[in-house]
């Protein structure tokens, strides 16, 4: 019964990132977009912990802390990149950003 | 467990899909922090309330702050709808409430949790200060990189604007003396032209 729950834990981590996945490539919002980003993360760092979880080993909470400290690294200079965007294009849409000029 | 786990899935799930869906950033943010809030609880269910206590800590406290920041900082008031609806409290409190129901069961009728044994703060940090040290070393100079980078990538556009501004100054006070010699120098060309 237990490695069942666990399975489905792993399932639910494909769900939350696959539910992520998906608002990355619908949403223009460039914040919105980062905080996909953080859900794929985050449901990265869930498989990890129920693997770890399920052999009884620290190993997995130790990757999710790596994970959880690149995230936020990852999330701050997203943010400052994204101040950035809105100063030099005046709006926060993706799509505004599609040519590689100066 | 197995169904506190189940139903704290099923709120992560919601909440989740709320965030993409959701028109309003900042509903947006909120519903990702109950997301996060979610997955805290499907942790403790795991068997890893370290890790739980970090994703409330961490990811719901410091960098979902960090994302309210950025948002207040851009003033987005004219890009999102201002009409929201009255009952738009309605969905976040109960997703809350079924997760506080969820932990206060958890910490005092059920503390099995699902993998048998629970892997505590104590295994775990002596996993990450044993085989893993080098691995700390790295996130540490990973998160000053990203802390100098992220100074530097913000700060640009306002030193920018100091460097334009200054700009216009040096050309303004360049170009009065210039004036000046323009306009002495006008009547002395007149004169050298009648002489």
């Amino acid at each position: 019964m237990a490695s069942v729950s666990l399975d489905h834990a792993l399932v639910l981590a494909a769900i939350l990132f696959a539910v992520g996945f998906a608002g990355l490539l619908t949403r223009r919002n460039l914040i919105v977009v980062l905080a996909c980003i953080e859900i794929m993360l985050n449901a990265a760092g869930l498989a990890f912990v129920a693997a770890g979880a399920r052999w009884g080993q620290a190993d997995g909470q130790v990757m999710f802390l790596f994970v959880l400290a690149m995230a936020a690294a990852e999330v701050a200079v997203g943010l400052a990149i994204a101040i950035r965007f809105r100063q030099s294009l005046k709006s926060l849409d993706v799509d505004d950003a599609d040519r590689m000029r100066g | 467990m197995t169904a506190l786990f189940y139903i704290a899935a099923a709120v992560a799930v919601i909440a989740t899909v709320l965030v993409v869906t959701r028109r309003n950033l900042v509903h947006a943010l909120l519903y990702l922090v109950i997301s996060l809030f979610a997955v805290a609880v499907v942790f403790y269910t795991l068997g890893a309330p370290f890790v739980a206590a970090l994703e409330v800590i961490v990811y719901a406290g410091a960098i979902m702050m960090l994302f309210v920041f950025a948002v207040m900082l851009l003033n987005l008031h004219a890009d999102s709808p201002r009409a929201v609806p009255r009952i738009a409290w309605l969905g976040p409190v109960i997703l809350i409430a079924v997760l506080l129901a969820e932990v206060i069961y958890a910490l005092t009728v059920e503390t099995q949790p699902l993998a048998g044994a629970e892997v505590g703060p104590q295994a775990v940090s002596e996993a990450l200060y044993g085989p893993y040290v080098l691995g700390v070393e790295l996130a540490s100079m990973l998160l000053l990189a990203a802390l100098i980078g992220a100074r530097h990538v913000a700060a640009r556009a306002s030193d920018e604007e100091e460097a334009a501004a200054s700009m216009e100054r040096g050309r303004a006070s360049a170009l009065q003396p210039a004036e000046q010699v323009a306009t002495a120098g006008t009547p002395a060309a007149a004169e050298q032209g009648e002489a």
